[in-house]
Parts: C-alpha cells; structure tokens; sequence
C-alpha cells in the first residue's frame, strides 16, 4: 500500500526523517519496502504561469509560450495542445534533469533550435516529471500555486510502500499508519473535522435497509445525498488517489476510494434512482442468481455469496462488487451512500470464487470494525456535499445487529516477563497501550490492569495481543538474548536421518554428485521409462491444480528425473557422468497420505575415470553400478543377494534384484535401450535404486566384530574350466561352504581360445586361515583337494592345465 | 716384509682412486681385503716371523688393513652420491602434468546447508525430525490458526493433491515445515526441542527467486519457562555461528498467525554491511527468518496446556542462506542438476 507522507502529515507531525520513520515503522511490523521521492530529482524546476501565446512561424503543431517565472520571463517552443493563456505550468530550464516522453530514459535538458526558433527550457509533461505516464499534454497546476516556486517544495513528496500484514487491516490507510505513527514518535493524532448541513427531511422517509442474513453483514449503514453533480474530482484529490497508485474515475467514486484510502472503510455509492421499493436488503444470493458487475461481465452466485438487493433484485454482490443496474453515471443527482461491514470469510471466499480481487475485497477479507462504518460514511457525506455539490438527507441509517461489547482483557507485569523474560514497570506498559489508543483502568492489584481495545483493532483477542502491542513500542531491542537453561529434553534421533546421512557420504566418497530434482514430474515423464506403453499401475497421485503440465504428478520413483538429469548434463560434459538423488517418493494408498518412503537412486555412464594422459579409456559398465552398491551395503552392514530381475526398463538379463533376507530392496542393471532413446541419451547407462526405508532394520546392530587373526594365511591360486552358463556364484558358494575359506577372490574371468568351446576359466585366490593354528600346507592341500572334487562333482569343474 | 706392505697399500688406493662403478669396487675388496688377498697372506703368516718383525709388521698390516678398509667405504659412498646424483638428473619427471585423478562426487549446497544447520542447533541441544511433505489441510493450516478464508492461506499458494478421502478431508503439499512443528505438538509430550528441514511447495511460477519446491527448516521449543529472551538468545547464537561473529542481528514486529508476539530476524547485509544496497533493497537488513511464541490456541489445540508450558517456534527458508553465501543470483539453479553448477560447492 502506497502512503504519501504529505497526506499523513495532515494527521501527525512527522519529526523524524524519511529513513528514520520506515525504519521505526518497520520494527514496529508495518513493513516500509520502498520509499519513493517524488520531486527529488526536480533541480531547478519551478512553477511558471503562460502569460502570452504565440504561434510557431514554421510549424502549425507548435506554439511559443512565454512563461513567467517571477524573476524572469522565457520564450519556449511547445507542442502540448493543451496551452491556455494563464495556466499554471512546471518550467525546466536548461540544465533540468527530465524523463525522456518517448524512451522513458532520464536525461539533461540542452538548449535546441526547433524549427527554426530557439528554445531554452520547456512546460513538462507528467510523464517528463517522472509522476506518470502522461505525455500527451503538460501539467496544469492549481491556480494557487505560487509562480517562482520550486516545483519541489510545490507538488515534491515522500511515498512509503507499505507492506501490510493480514492481521493489520487497521493499517490499511492513512490513519492507521498516521495513528502508529503517533504511537511511536509520541505524538498526538487529529482527526478530520466532520460535519456538513443536513436537509430537513429525513432518510429513514426515504430509504429503508432490511438485513436478512446479519451473520455475514453485522452493519450497515447508509445515507443519502441528492442534487449532486457528476463530474471530475478536484486536482489535489485525483493527485492523492494517483500517488496511492489508484485511477481518478469521477467525482463520487474518488471520493469513496479516498475515504477508504484515508479511513478503511471501503464504501459504495449507489445511483439512489435507480434502487427499486427504495429498500436494501442484504441477502444472501439465491442459487445461480446472476448479477451484471460494474465491469459489464455476468457474474452467476451461489448459495453462500451475499449480495446488497432491493425489491426486484441484487444491486452489488456485498463488499466484492457493485451492479451496473444501479451505477452511478453522468446523469446520477442522487447518491445512497453504503458504509457496511461484512464477514471476513464470506468476503474472501466470494472474491477468490468470483476472481474479483479489488481494494474493498482485500480490507473486508482482513476483517474491519463495525464501529468504523458511520465515521467513515460521515466523512465521505461531508467531501460529496463539499466537493460535488448536493445535499444530505437528515440522520443516516445503521442498522446493526451484530454489535457486541468489547471485554476488558486483565494484564498483569508478571503475565508479560513470563512471556518476554524480561520485566517492564506497569508504567511502561500502560504507557504504550494508551499510546495506541487502548483504554487502561487499574486491576485490583498493583500489578494488574484491565485493558479495553480501541474500536479499530480487530486483532486483539488475547493478553498474548497485548504483549505483543507493548513489546512492539517498547522496542524488540529491550529484550535480552539468553541460552536455553532447561534440562535438556530426552533425545530420539529418527534413524532413517543417520542412514540417509551415512549413504551421502558412502556414494560422494564413490564420486557420485547428489541432485535435489522436483518432486512433481509429468505422466509423459513417466511413460518414458516403459519401453513398451502401458498405463501405469498404481497410477502416482495427482495434483488438483497443476501449475503445468511438467508438474501434474507427485514422482513415484526417482529414476525419470535422474535420467533427465543425466541427458541434460551430457551436453556439456564428455567423462563420465555419477549422480544420486536421496528424496521421497510417494506412493498412493488408500484414503490416507501417501507413503512416503525415502529413496536413493543412482544412475551412471561414460568413461570410468577423467580422460588422462595416462592410460587408456575405460567405460563404466554394469559391475561399476553393482560394485558401488556391495560397497555401499558393506559399509551399512548389510549383506545383500543379487537375483535374476525382470524390471521393465532396464536390459533383460543386465539387471539384478537387491535382496536382503528375502525381500526384494532395490534394484541394479543396465537401462533398456528403447528407455534411453525416450531420455535422447545414446550410449549405455547403468542405474541403481534402493528402498532406504525398508532397508533401514537391517542396517542397525548387524556389525559384529570379528577379531583379527593371529596365524597366518596360506594362499592359493586355481583357475577353473566350467561350463560358461555356470555363474560365479555357484562356485563362490561352493568354495566358500568349506572349513579354513577364510576369503574368495575371483581374479580372472577368460572365455576364448585357450578353453574348449562353452567353457570358460575362472580364477580364483582363496586365503585359508584358522583361528586356532597355523596351517600346514599338507592341511590347505587336503581341503583345497575336497573342494575342488565338488567342484567337479556338482559343477562339472576342472583344474585348468 | 713392511716396504711390500707400503708398496700394497699405494697401489691398492690408486686402484680404488680410478674406480668409478659399484659392482668393481667387490672384485677390488676381494683383491685387497679377501681370504685370499696378499694382505690376508701376511697377516695369516705372521706367527712365522720373528718375533720383533712379527710386531712391527703386525701393526702395520693391521694399520693398512683399516687404511683400505676405510677407504673402500668412503671410495663406495662416493660413488653410491655420484649415482643418485646421476639418476636424479636421468629421471627428473615433468612435475607440472596433472595428477591421476579419482572420480569426486559432492552433496547438493542444499544438503550442504541442511547439515551445517542441523548441526549448529543439535549442539543446542535440539533434536531433528521430519514429517510428511503430502499433508492434510489440517496441520498445514487449521492446526496452525490459519482456518478456511484466513488471508494468510492466500500469502501461501497451496497446490492441492487431487485424492478422494473418504470424510472429504482436502490434502495439499505442505506449504511451511511448520506443519512439522503441528504434528510434534499433537504427539510429543513436553520438554520439546527440536529442528524440522524439509521440502516444502508453493503453487507458484519459476523465476528467478521463485521455485515451486524448496527446502525450510522448522524449529519448536516447549518447556516451562520458555520466554521470548529465549528465542533470541538462540536464534542469535544461531547467527553467529552460520553468519559469523560479527554479522548483527536483529528482531523486528511481524506476523504469523501461530505465534504472538510474531517476530521477523535479519541480519546485516552481506554485501554493503549496512550501508544500504540493492541486495538489500537499501535498508541495510536481509531478512532470514520469521519466528515468535507459539500462539497459545496452538499449545492447546494439540493437548499442551499453555498456562504450564510456554514455546518459540521459528522458520527459515534454506535456499537464500546459500545464495547470500556464494552470491548465487537464481534459485532455479539449484534444480537444475547442472554439474557445472553444483560442482563449485
């Protein structure tokens, strides 16, 4: 919300500086974003009256002014067609610092020749002056402005962007922040004088107001103006409205806008002819009752919306938007005047539902006092009577079913050092309530006081509300800082937070870069994982209102985005490329939230170390993935099978399921071709993806220490001829079922011409060891013999030659 | 017998002079000082001689015995320090071709940022959790003071989950993490403290300072006697610890509708140290994070009895502390999985 500090000066002397005031005012929550200095930039530019006009000898378009500037008289050349003889204009000599009207750069103003005729200064624009966008003709100052002034000091001013929080509607205009002001800065507020002469002949007569549904209006109140004429609004007024950033229209509806920018309270004024039974009735809308709003479009209600209606229909949907049927025009000469206030909740339900955001929405929705109607109808009657002519109808009508007393709260200086930790004196803390309007009396002890809440606050409930008041004038600086002294609370880490912890670590020391991707991908995202189409099962959640397509849907699993990820990072980057993703995935379940297990998935390709000058490239392949996954579960403790998988988007026969105890963890393997190609990445990746939360049992109190051997090994090599359809692990199981195996190494695998056809050799390095003794080579001879007949026996194995 | 053993001795030395390899310097002890060597001879045959001969020849073989002896070891040392020499000059290699380099992975500045702060308030003595990022409406918002129509709802794009349940009950992606600190209140008996990170969304266009995801961090204290000093202390010892020791801090009046009093902290700028620039948009402050007592209704609503116990709650978004950090200019860079990016931290 944008205040001009000239306007607030009307209300509270401003002693501080601009600065000082938004930072005072910032500390106390009213949030100053940005202070603008209208003016600041006018050097040299004074007001100036056109005393004579003459016409330009060369050009039809063009005029030659000549400009009094008490001091002085110039000659100009000017193109504004709106040049009057006796018009107050801005001047800029030579030298002036200006807003270009066409390129809206600022720049230095020179002396030119136009067409022939020499110009040494100009008539500003608006547009020039950097007030607004309008260029097309120069600006017309009052008539009372005095000539030879600095236009500074004239029409300069301060305007502070204000950022308004929701609780604070009472700060939604020039008075409340003129009140804080006031509070803070120890000075005292005067109000506008209200008052203006009635007709003789009453408004009940001539208006009645029925409210039907008075939970959602608690006031409203009315009067009546008639004889009024419509037309522009005074210069100083529209001026205000713009520099609060609003649009002049005419005359009553800137009058409204500048009584709800100065009080508040939004207002409506109704054309008075054009109210059928010459009754208002609040109402609430009938289902699908269609209303057309000021901006012509048909709005349809419903049920729960409430509008402002007279005998044969709605007139305004209530607080949100008035009805072309009853708008004031050109023609309008009597005005009904409605100040009213309405249920905060029906307001912003009805304004989100309608799409009809608008200043008056905004204030209702944050909730306004009742007791703020009739001031700010009063003050609007006096500026319509005083500003466009008319007169108002004796009294006003409040209807008011919704008044309610306001309940002292007891504050005591002990509740308030409880809640702040430190102590204010009862002084100190009546000192800043009353400072804010509130009412104090004395409580029955001397500690206490009962406080009663000004009529504009609608926040304040609570002796917390309170508090918060006092602290907010006192200063948030007058509270100590000190450390927490209370025992500390009993700790019970959630172990999913170390594993995750723990697996970052593993897979950056593995050369894995982690990524965060977004959590909410697209269905076409998804389908490219299957290399066949088909719709997905469970189908992942949905969101109600995507932003875009891109995110409709709540990722199921990690793997789509990393391997976008990967695609996109191919571009620029030619070694190989290892990243991970830890993060949620969200799985449907039946009415309740989804399950959000943690997931770990991590994908990988390309060359296995940075292209060197040194040794030749190597790709990473399918045991690289395994391989960081074994060491991953060897370092968490956890001992893991790899079994035959059929996961649909990787490679059929290059993928291992992670199995630990017999449930299926994760998975490893090659991406399916068809899978890549969706992604536009054309060489081999490899993948991994492990379940972290169901994984999480086995990886707590499974290490168990095993202690370091005292005898020595005895190793021994034996390469194997097998067939080729036997796997390593059949071997490994087989060797490994015998006494003294203290550890396998398969160091060679050779298919080839130095084995029969379908065999291949495999070499293995096993270190036998016991725990009591050393061994014998004669011991390690006999058992390395019994392994290598079962071997033979049940694989068909033989030593290679 | 002793003008033999000098005439030995001479030419013993001037061999070993004009050696100028290792492996000749063996056959050379063995000529010398081996069983078979001349001087071995004498010395083996001195019994035989007479008696006065026997020791002035004694002494003198012993004499040449040791003169050899050490020669040959200072003759070896010579030549082993010309070798190296030598070879250190053959073998120089090129000092300045790169190193053999291991794949080096790295955790997201996120992540990087998420642990720095979870550990700095762990050593407060504050536990972490997380909750739920798909949550019911209700301990995003109902819980939190924030009912349907509140204008706070409209300052927090929710997007909303399209899911049936079966009491109509709305659920949305969570908004803060303070949704966390609804949770603890409801189910974790007093004394509480702990920290909350997490993802949190907005309905909300990317741009530079916005993305529709991102990370927060949620903080809950309840105990008896927990006062607004409290806050502070904390949450400026926090600053001093991520921010550093000189980097003032500040309270300022702001609203939250589960806190009162409600409290914004900012801390000096980063750049201009607050004098006023455009990071700061000339105020001099960088906001970092939104704090207060956690509003009464709150305590109750989640069975807490607010007259015996009293609590601060805080929030921080995570993304700014980094891009204030390494002066990153768009949040959109931080998912955009760019290893171009993410490698510079």
């Amino acid at each position: 919300m944008k205040i001009p500090l000239k306007w607030l000066q009307e209300y509270v002397a401003l002693t501080l500086s601009s600065s000082d005031l938004a930072n005072k005012l910032t500390m106390a929550g009213i949030e100053v974003k940005g202070v603008q200095v209208i003016g600041g930039e006018w050097e040299n530019i004074v007001v100036g009256q056109i005393i004579a006009i003459k016409p330009h000898p060369n050009a039809d378009r063009l005029s030659l002014p000549t400009i009094d500037l008490g001091t002085e008289q110039q000659t100009v050349v000017c193109g504004a067609p709106n040049l009057r003889f006796g018009d107050k204009v801005a001047f800029a000599p030579v030298g002036a610092q200006l807003i270009d009207g066409h390129t809206g750069q600022a720049f230095r103003l020179k002396s030119a020749r136009i067409r022939g005729v020499m110009s040494s200064g100009m008539a500003c624009s608006e547009k020039e002056l950097g007030i607004s966008d309008s260029h097309e003709r120069i600006i017309v100052l009052p008539a009372e402005a005095p000539v030879g002034t600095p236009l500074a000091d004239y029409l300069g001013d301060v305007i502070f962007d204000l950022d308004i929080t929701p609780n604070r509607p009472d700060c939604l205009c020039v008075i409340g922040i003129a009140r804080e002001i006031a509070a803070l800065t120890g000075r005292s507020l005067s109000l506008p004088e209200v008052s203006y002469k009635e007709a003789a002949s009453p408004i009940d007569q001539q208006i009645s107001v029925e409210i039907a549904a008075p939970d959602l209006c608690p006031r409203y109140g009315a009067s009546l103006i008639t004889g009024v004429k419509i037309g522009e609004s005074p210069r100083w007024l529209q001026q205000r409205l713009l520099a609060c950033g609003m649009r002049p229209i005419s005359n009553i509806v800137d009058i409204t806008n500048y009584v709800m920018l100065e009080y508040g309270q939004p207002l409506h004024a109704f054309d008075y002819d054009k109210i059928k039974g010459k009754k208002i009735i609040v109402r609430r809308a009938a289902e699908g009752e269609a209303v057309v709003t000021l901006d012509g479009v048909e709005r349809v209600l419903s049920a729960d919306m409430l509008v402002i209606a007279d005998t044969a229909g709605s007139v305004a949907i209530a607080g949100v938007m008035g009805g072309a049927d009853s708008e004031v025009t050109r023609g309008t000469t009597s005005i009904l005047l409605e100040a009213a206030s309405f249920n905060p909740a029906s307001i912003h339900y009805t304004g989100r539902r309608l799409q009809l955001p608008s200043e008056a929405c905004m204030r209702f929705e944050r909730g306004i006092r009742p007791e703020l109607t009739l001031p700010a109808l009063k003050r609007t009657t006096q500026l319509i009577v005083q500003l466009a002519g008319g007169e108002a109808a004796k009294g006003v009508v409040d209807v008011y079913p919704g008044k309610r007393e306001q309940e002292p709260i007891l504050l005591s200086t002990g509740k308030v050092k409880t809640l702040l930790g430190v102590e204010f004196s009862l002084d100190q803390i009546v000192g800043a309530l009353t400072s804010l309007g509130f009412d104090c009396k004395q409580g029955d002890s001397a500690s206490e006081v009962w406080v009663t809440t000004p009529y504009w606050r609608s926040d304040i409930h609570l002796t917390v509300d309170l508090i918060e008041e006092i602290v907010r004038v006192i200063g948030y600086d007058k509270i100590p800082a000190t450390m927490l002294s209370q025992s500390l609370p009993r700790q019970n880490p959630e172990p999913v937070l170390g594993l995750k912890q723990q697996a970052g670590r593993i897979l950056t020391g593995c050369g894995f870069q982690e990524v965060i991707t977004y959590s909410l991908t697209s269905l076409e995202m998804l389908n490219k994982l299957l290399p066949e189409p088909h719709p997905l099962e469970p189908m992942p959640l949905r969101m109600a209102n995507p932003m875009t397509a891109e995110r409709e849907y709540l990722r199921p699993s990690l793997r789509a985005n990393l391997l976008a990820a990967f695609s996109a990072n191919r571009r620029h980057e030619d070694s190989g490329i290892r990243l991970f993703e830890l993060g949620k995935v969200y799985l449907p379940r039946h009415n309740d939230l989804p399950d959000e297990p943690e997931a770990l998935c991590g994908i990988l390709g390309g060359s296995r170390l940075e292209k060197s000058w040194q040794g030749k490239e190597e790709l990473l392949d399918f045991y690289d993935a395994k391989g960081v996954v074994e060491g991953l579960l060897n370092q968490l403790g956890v001992e893991a099978n790899f079994e035959e998988d059929r996961d649909e988007s990787l490679c059929l026969g290059k993928q291992a399921a992670i199995v630990v105890d017999g449930k299926k963890l994760g998975v490893v393997g090659e991406l399916h071709p068809k899978v890549l190609e969706a992604f536009e990445v054309s060489e081999p990746v490899y993948l991994f993806e492990i379940n972290l939360t169901a994984l999480l049992p086995f990886t707590i109190g499974h290490k168990m220490f095993q202690p370091i051997p005292r005898f020595p090994a005895i190793v021994r090599d034996m390469a194997l001829v097998i067939d080729t359809e036997i796997s390593h692990q059949r071997v490994l199981d087989i060797i490994k079922s015998f006494p003294l195996v203290n550890q396998v190494t398969l160091f060679d695998v050779y298919a080839g011409d130095q084995v029969p056809r379908g065999k291949k050799s495999l070499a293995y390095r096993i270190t036998f060891q016991s725990p009591t003794h050393t061994l014998t080579d004669k011991e390690v001879n006999k058992v390395q013999q019994q392994i290598l007949n079962k071997l033979s026996s049940e694989l068909g194995a033989i030593l290679r030659g | 017998m002793l003008q033999q053993l000098e005439e030995l001795k001479l030419k013993a030395f001037q061999e070993l002079e004009g050696i100028n390899d290792v492996k000749e310097l063996e056959s050379w002890r063995v000529r010398y000082l081996g069983r078979k060597s001349h001087l071995t001879n004498i010395l083996r045959r001195l019994a035989a001689l007479p008696l006065g001969e026997r020791k002035a020849v004694g002494a003198y073989a012993n004499e040449v015995k040791v003169y050899l002896e050490d020669s040959l070891k200072q003759r070896g040392e010579a030549l082993r320090e010309a070798q190296l020499a030598a070879s250190a000059e053959k073998e120089h290699i090129d000092i300045t071709l790169p190193g053999r380099h291991l794949p080096i992975g790295r955790l997201h500045p996120i992540t990087q940022t998420l642990h720095e702060i979870c550990d700095i308030f762990s050593s407060m003595g504050f536990q972490v959790v997380e909750g739920p990022e798909v949550e019911w409406d209700y301990y995003n918002f109902e819980a939190l003071n924030i009912p349907k129509e509140h204008p706070a709802r409209d300052t927090m794009s929710t997007s909303w989950v399209d899911f049936q349940t079966e009491n109509g009950v709305p659920m949305l992606l969570r908004t803060h993490t303070t949704s966390v600190s609804a949770r603890i209140i409801e189910s974790m008996p007093p004394p509480i403290r702990v920290v909350e990170p997490g993802k949190v969304y907005r309905y909300e266009a990317s741009d530079a300072t916005h993305v529709p995801m991102f990370h927060q961090i949620d903080g809950l204290v309840v105990d008896r006697g927990i006062t607004m000093a409290d806050l502070k202390g904390t949450l400026y010892e926090f600053s001093r610890r991520f921010f550093g020791e000189d980097r003032k801090a500040r309270f300022r009046c702001d609203y939250f509708p589960f806190v009162e009093p409600g409290v914004e902290m900012a801390i000096e700028c980063l750049v201009c140290g607050g004098k006023g620039c455009r990071l700061c948009g000339n105020t001099g402050w960088i906001e970092i994070l939104g704090a207060g007592m956690t509003h009464s209704q709150v305590l109750q609503r989640g069975g807490i009895d607010p007259d015996i116990y009293t609590s601060f709650a805080f929030g921080m978004g995570i993304e700014r502390l980094p891009m204030l950090r390494y002066g990153i200019d768009d949040v959109r860079l931080f998912y955009g999985s760019d290893l171009r990016f993410l490698r510079q931290f």
